[in-house]
Formats: C-alpha cells, sequence, structure tokens
C-alpha cells in the first residue's frame, strides 16, 4: 500500500494502483456493503417486479463546505429527495468523483465520510461510482454526480403524475423557505454577512414516507433551485388551476428575511435542500400537518395557501397588508451554483 | 425587524387610507422619484388603497436606469481589458449594453465581481497589488458618499490601483427639468435615503419658486400612505412646502460627514441621464485634485456607437409621461429574463416593478 | 440601490461598527457617520452606517397612527 498522499494527484485518476489504493483506503473504507466490495464494473441489485425509479443529479456547489453541511451530504440529499418526492423508497446510488489535481485529500475524505453518514441516515446503499482526476484549473475543485434507483409501489405510481388536484386543495410546506440558498451565499460571497443560517440540506424519504403511509397526498415536490415559486408556478401550469399563497403564513427564519431585506432578494425564488411541497384535499392536509409537526423535520411545517380556480395558470400572493401580487418563476439567476 | 414591522401594520395602513379617502377631493399626480418606493408601492399593493382622485406616477428614480448607454458601454470595455478587475453592485450586472452585458463578459472571462460595500473593492485592490480594480460608481446622494469616502481612504492608504468610474447623480435637477419640461406633477414624494444625506432644503424651490408640495417619505407602506396623505392635505389646502414624513431618519440638515466627503471629492458637471437628454450640473465628476482615482483619466477605451434598443420607451418611462404597460415590448420582448431596455433590467427599474408585482 | 436598512449597533470600534439585523451580523463602515453608541440604530446601506435612527421620533410617528386606529377600532381589523 503506497504512502498515502497530501492532495489528489493526476495519478489518482489513472486507474492505477494509485486509483485502486484511493479507492480502498478512501470511498470503500466509508462506502464499504458487500455490493459496492465486489468492485464489479456494474452492480448487481436484487430488485422485485415493481417499477424502478431512477434519477441522477450533479452537484458543483461553491463553497464545498458551508453552513449546516458540505457537497457529500448534499450528493445524497439531493438525489434521494428526488427519488422520494416521486414517491419511491430509495435503495441504491452511485457516487462519481471529477476531482481537481491539487485537492486536499483531507477535504475529500471529510466529504466522503458526510455522503457515507448520510446514505446510512437515508438508508441508502452506495453500490457503485468513478473517479476522475483532471489537471489543475480544469475543474473547480470538486464535482459528484450521484444517481439513484428506488422502487415504486403501484399504489403510490399516481403521485407524481399531479391528477384529481381540484379548487381548495391545500399547499403544504415543512418548514422554513430559503434557508440553503442564503446559508451558501452568506459563506461564499464577500459580503461579509455573518448569520447562524444554516442549509437545511436532509434527505426527507423517511418523513415522506410517513406522510404517504398515514395519509393521502395528491402531489408533491421539492423547490430546490428557483424555489417554492418556480415548483409553484410548473404546478399551476400543469393542471391549469390558480395557487394563492398567503405571504403571513410561509415560515420564515428571521435571520433569512433579514438576509432577503438587505439583499433584495424573494426568498420564494431561493434553493432549499431540505423541504417539500405536498398538495393534498383539505381534510388529508390536516392529517398531513400533523404528522408533519411531530417529526424532527417538519417542526415549522405550515399551510401555506390553496388551489383555486382563478387566474388558472398563475401563482398569486396575497400579501400580509392586503394587497395581492402575481409570483412568477425565477427569472435569470439569483444566485449561481447553489446546488 | 425592528423600525420595519411596526411600518407594516396592515391596521395603520388601512386608517391613513381611509383618512386619505376622506379628505381628498381633487384630482392629482404625485411623482416619486426613488426605486426604492417604486418598489414599495407595488410590493405592498398601495395603488388599491388609494382613492381614485390619487394617481401616483414613478419618475427616474433608478439609478442604473438612468446611467447613459455610454456608461454601461464603458464598463464593459473596462472589464475586457487585461489586468482589469471591474468591481460593481448587483444591479449592473445583467443591465444590457449596446452589445454585451457584464454578466456576458463575466463568462467569456473578464474578471467582474459584485460587491456590497465599496470598500470590498479596496481590499481587493490591496490584495492584487499587479491589478487595476475599477469600481463602477452608480447611485444617488444616498451612495455617491460611500464612494467618495473610499476613494479617501485610498488616498490615505496610498493606494494606487484603485480607481472609480463616476456615473454619480443628483436629485433636484433632475426633479426641476421635469416640471420645467411641463410633465403634469401636483408634488412630489422626495426620496427619504437621499435626503437623510443631503437633508432637505434642496427640495426648497420646488415648493417656493414651482409651488410644488414635496413630502419625503420613508419606504415601508405605512410610510408611503401617510407621505400620500400629507401631501393631498397640502393639495387641498392650497399650500405647497417641504414636509419631513420620514422623521426618523430625515432631519433638515441631513449628515454633514457625508456632504462635506462628497464636496471634497465631487464636483457637480452636467450629465446625460438615459431617456431625458443632459441635465445642467446633474452628475458627479471626481474632482481634478484626485484624478488619480478617475478612471476615465487612466483607461482609453473603444465602445461601440451608443444604441437605443428599437421600440423602447424607457425614456417617456423615466419622465413618467408613459407607463410600461404603454409598451410595446413590455411583458412579450422585453422580460425580466431577457432585459431590453434598462427599466426592466435593474431590480427596481420602473418596468421590472410592474412586471413583478402585476396582479 | 436605495436598500437601507434599520441595524442594531452592538459595538462600536473606531470607524467601523458591528451591527446586527435580527440575528444577521455585519461589520458597518462608520467613515459616514460619528457619535454612534452601542444600542444605538443605524440605517445600513451598502456597507455604511448613514444615518441614526431617532427612536423618539419613529415612537411618535406610530403613537399618533396607532391613536387614530385606536380611535376607530372596529374599522381596520385586519
Amino acid at each position: 500500500m503506497s504512502q498515502k498522499e497530501n492532495n489528489i494527484l493526476l495519478g489518482h485518476g489513472s486507474g492505477g494502483q494509485m486509483m485502486h489504493d484511493l479507492i480502498e483506503n478512501v470511498f470503500i473504507k466509508h462506502f464499504g456493503n458487500t455490493i459496492l466490495n465486489e468492485q464489479a464494473d456494474s452492480a448487481i441489485l436484487p430488485v422485485s417486479s415493481e417499477e424502478i425509479a431512477f434519477t441522477s443529479d450533479s452537484f458543483v456547489i461553491d463553497p464545498l463546505f458551508f453552513p449546516g453541511g458540505n457537497i457529500g451530504k448534499l450528493a445524497v440529499c439531493g438525489t434521494v429527495n428526488d427519488l422520494a418526492v416521486s414517491g419511491a423508497e430509495p435503495l441504491y446510488i452511485s457516487v462519481s468523483f471529477i476531482i481537481e489535481e491539487g485537492f486536499p485529500m483531507s477535504d475529500l475524505e471529510i466529504i466522503v465520510e458526510s455522503l457515507a453518514s448520510e446514505a446510512k441516515n437515508a438508508g441508502v446503499l452506495v453500490v457503485t461510482g468513478d473517479t476522475k482526476v483532471v489537471n489543475k484549473g480544469k475543474c473547480d475543485k470538486l464535482f459528484i454526480n450521484t444517481s439513484g434507483i428506488g422502487l415504486i409501489r403501484k399504489k403510490d405510481r399516481y403521485i407524481s403524475k399531479a391528477f384529481n388536484i381540484k379548487t381548495g386543495d391545500f399547499i403544504i410546506i415543512n418548514g422554513t423557505i430559503g434557508d440553503h440558498g442564503m446559508a451558501v451565499m452568506n459563506a461564499r460571497e464577500s459580503f461579509n454577512f455573518k448569520s447562524a443560517v444554516e442549509s437545511d440540506c436532509a434527505s426527507l424519504n423517511k418523513l415522506i414516507r410517513e406522510v404517504i403511509d398515514k395519509s393521502t397526498i395528491k402531489f408533491m415536490r421539492d423547490p430546490t433551485r428557483g424555489g417554492v415559486a418556480t415548483v409553484l408556478n410548473e404546478l399551476a401550469g400543469k393542471i391549469q388551476l390558480g395557487i394563492e399563497i398567503d405571504e403571513s403564513a410561509l415560515p420564515l427564519d428571521k435571520s433569512v428575511e433579514a438576509m432577503c431585506e438587505l439583499l433584495g432578494f424573494d426568498p420564494l425564488h431561493i434553493a432549499n435542500e431540505g423541504k417539500v411541497l405536498f398538495v393534498a384535499g383539505e381534510q388529508d392536509g390536516f392529517k398531513i400537518l400533523e404528522v408533519l409537526k411531530n417529526n424532527e423535520l417538519g417542526k415549522k411545517s405550515a399551510i401555506i395557501g390553496r388551489v383555486v380556480s382563478d387566474h388558472p395558470g398563475k401563482v398569486v400572493l396575497k400579501n400580509q397588508t392586503g394587497g395581492r401580487r402575481i409570483v412568477d418563476s425565477l427569472a435569470g439567476d439569483q444566485l449561481p451554483r447553489i446546488c | 425587524m425592528k423600525y420595519i414591522d411596526e411600518y407594516r401594520k396592515k391596521d395603520l395602513i388601512l386608517s391613513v387610507s381611509e383618512k386619505l379617502k376622506s379628505i381628498s377631493t381633487k384630482a392629482i399626480v404625485l411623482m416619486e422619484v426613488c426605486g426604492g418606493h417604486t418598489m414599495a408601492i407595488h410590493r405592498f399593493g398601495l395603488l388599491s388603497l388609494l382613492p381614485p382622485t390619487i394617481r401616483l406616477i414613478s419618475g427616474p428614480g433608478c439609478p442604473v436606469c438612468v446611467s447613459s448607454q455610454l456608461f454601461i458601454d464603458t464598463a464593459m470595455a473596462y472589464s475586457k481589458v487585461p489586468g482589469v478587475i471591474v468591481t460593481t453592485y448587483g444591479d449592473l450586472i445583467r443591465v444590457p449594453g449596446s452589445t454585451t452585458s457584464l454578466e456576458k463578459e463575466r463568462a467569456s472571462g473578464g474578471d467582474i465581481r459584485i460587491i456590497y460595500s465599496v470598500l470590498e473593492s479596496l481590499g481587493i485592490a490591496k490584495k492584487n497589488p499587479d491589478k487595476s480594480v475599477i469600481f463602477l460608481g452608480i447611485g444617488f446622494e444616498t451612495t455617491a458618499p460611500a464612494t467618495a469616502a473610499a476613494i479617501l481612504q485610498a488616498k490615505r492608504e496610498n493606494i494606487t490601483n484603485f480607481f472609480v468610474l463616476s456615473a454619480h447623480k443628483v436629485m433636484p435637477p433632475v426633479m426641476e427639468a421635469l416640471v420645467k419640461e411641463g410633465v403634469i406633477i401636483d408634488g412630489f414624494i422626495a426620496p427619504g435615503h437621499v435626503s437623510a444625506i443631503t437633508g432637505t432644503a434642496i427640495y426648497n424651490d420646488l415648493a417656493s419658486v414651482f409651488g410644488l408640495g414635496v413630502v419625503v417619505s420613508g419606504f415601508e407602506p405605512v410610510d408611503m400612505m401617510q407621505s400620500v396623505l400629507m401631501l393631498a392635505v397640502q393639495i387641498e389646502s392650497g399650500k405647497s412646502k417641504v414636509e419631513v414624513q420620514y422623521q426618523r431618519v430625515v432631519n433638515s440638515e441631513g449628515n454633514k460627514i457625508a456632504q462635506q466627503m462628497l464636496n471634497e471629492v465631487f464636483e457637480l458637471r452636467d450629465d446625460r441621464w438615459r431617456g431625458l437628454g443632459l441635465i445642467a450640473k446633474s452628475g458627479l465628476k471626481i474632482r481634478d485634485n484626485l484624478s488619480s482615482f478617475d478612471a476615465e483619466k487612466h483607461f482609453t477605451v473603444e465602445v461601440p456607437e451608443s444604441s437605443e434598443p428599437k421600440g423602447c420607451i424607457c425614456g417617456q418611462i423615466l419622465r413618467g409621461l408613459k407607463t410600461p404597460v404603454d409598451c410595446g415590448l413590455f411583458g412579450k420582448k422585453c422580460t425580466p429574463s431577457e432585459p431590453v431596455g434598462a427599466c426592466m433590467v435593474s431590480g427596481e427599474g420602473t418596468c421590472a416593478t410592474y412586471f413583478k408585482y402585476r396582479s | 440601490m436605495c436598500l437601507a436598512i434599520p441595524a442594531k449597533v452592538i459595538s462600536v470600534n473606531g470607524v467601523t461598527a458591528l451591527v446586527t439585523i435580527e440575528d444577521v451580523e455585519y461589520t458597518a463602515s462608520l467613515l459616514l457617520l460619528d457619535d454612534v453608541n452601542p444600542g444605538d440604530f443605524i440605517m445600513l446601506h451598502a456597507g455604511f452606517a448613514i444615518q441614526k435612527v431617532d427612536a423618539d421620533e419613529a415612537a411618535e410617528t406610530l403613537q399618533l397612527l396607532q391613536d387614530e386606529v385606536n380611535n376607530r377600532p372596529d374599522e381596520f381589523k385586519p
């Protein structure tokens, strides 16, 4: 076994002994399981005759480390959540690294450890992966791609189709909005604001499973890049009904609110990484709220609006002073490379 | 948030709105000249709380919108000069120049950095002694003192690679120009934070010479409604004076330190306002004895022939003669994601505000 | 660009002051304002303290407005 290097070198991506050592000493060390340990070119996975959900996500976040997490944790949450909001139970993920030459080994280890820990937390296995190293300057420190597979039970298949949504249905969210975007922005820019805002980055599959098992939802999606506004606009367009949000009902962390005031941002357009929007009938809506509030990841849940027959295809915000205004999808790039 | 939430209370807003409806008899047009006011009016839906007799129009209150095409094109040209770091407030990053934008130049490799405070530019200059750091100075009297302070600080610390391209402007001349031009205005809602710096004497002529009421307003919905009420009361009683609604921040003297610094660093010059043409003594130029910090004196760049985009009526919108909905491009060819004119790009431009807060 | 926000002064350190808006901290420049003390509120604009907030004036304005509402409580229920 060769001596442990301090930095990633081009040789670590070359396929030879150095790469072998990197895989053994860093990746297998943290991710190891019977499937992965086989180290075959493809992971052979036992599945039943249900439908498979499959998703892929790449993570190019800058900075790599931010309050509340790092790119490793995010790489799991993002993919797990994409599967979970489709109604699937996330099972397996692949993790591919593109690493810039010179990247500190110690940072890689911390990130991999976080990734492994989050995978364990979410109950998914890392079963395959890839490593590439590129010359200095050819990628910005570290990019990660995770692809994930989950199983969808027949009874949950309807969830991603947005059927049966009617006027009067509730829109519910499991907590405060804009935390992730603001936390990352604080960590990245030289603006020099200090706040305790942390990314809300979290795997939501267990929370979602609880909600699905104990109630009936009509639709759900996670508001990542583009924020709550973008997801709701997509939904309104899909169902050709209107959506009305109540500004005073939006859960908002005070520091996030202050940062938005300071910099002129709209929290509805800022990325979240630990939030899910549910649409449900009124009765189910109250039940869902109850389930959410009893969960660690849903303490600040709230019913934020309803589906309405007015202004089909559009999202309207009723603000605290009684006025109404249209809420658009995010135009342009409020904050680049936020996930 | 303290000193904000209290001024957003619905019952207070409605109370002022009721009072306004009860006293207003004359049909009047009030103009605000501050992007922050434009935003507040639309964000909080205040137009629906006004009686039909009162019309609020937006004037040239967005510093980005009124900056000339030449300034924007010069900024882009600077970003292409090797060894230059362009630092700017975020508002400018997507403004379209004649051929490109700072955002596009950044994508092509230009070193363009968004900062929150001009002092960050100084920091960047100190950290990069082999580069030239150019700061894009836009803004009215609220923001110009910060630039002045930065230049004086740079002088104290002997920083020789920090430069400012000044497009700073002052408000009163353009307010008077609009009145002289014949734009129908019965009263002005004056910018609260400009006035925090300048004090209120700058509006005296508007009241005494032109007979127009001026109320210096804060930015929360209660502030704005109260300012409209104060103006309506004046006009209904045939008076015209300068009053301050925003008393918690504005006093008649203003900020003397800031005024002094402005005077030390800048002098007035005739300046071109986009859509309004040349307005005498309305721009701030860096004084000759500080010309070592003046980007215009140091960098010669080639700038494309300035062209106003076809069909864009920003000029008339900035004068309050038309509203965004009168523009054929509004919401169709010109949107926040694909802006044609500056009024749409800047977050507080009239068109961007109308679009964002349309109902 | 007009964005100026009231911030509370926590401590003063020569030409800078540590200010907070809710829990967000910022080191503001005092190059444009003097006689600033911990406990004061200032208007923060583009990284500078540009003016102080007069607590008495603020209270007075609000009280007048509130009195109006209190005199006719039923009309202005939110």
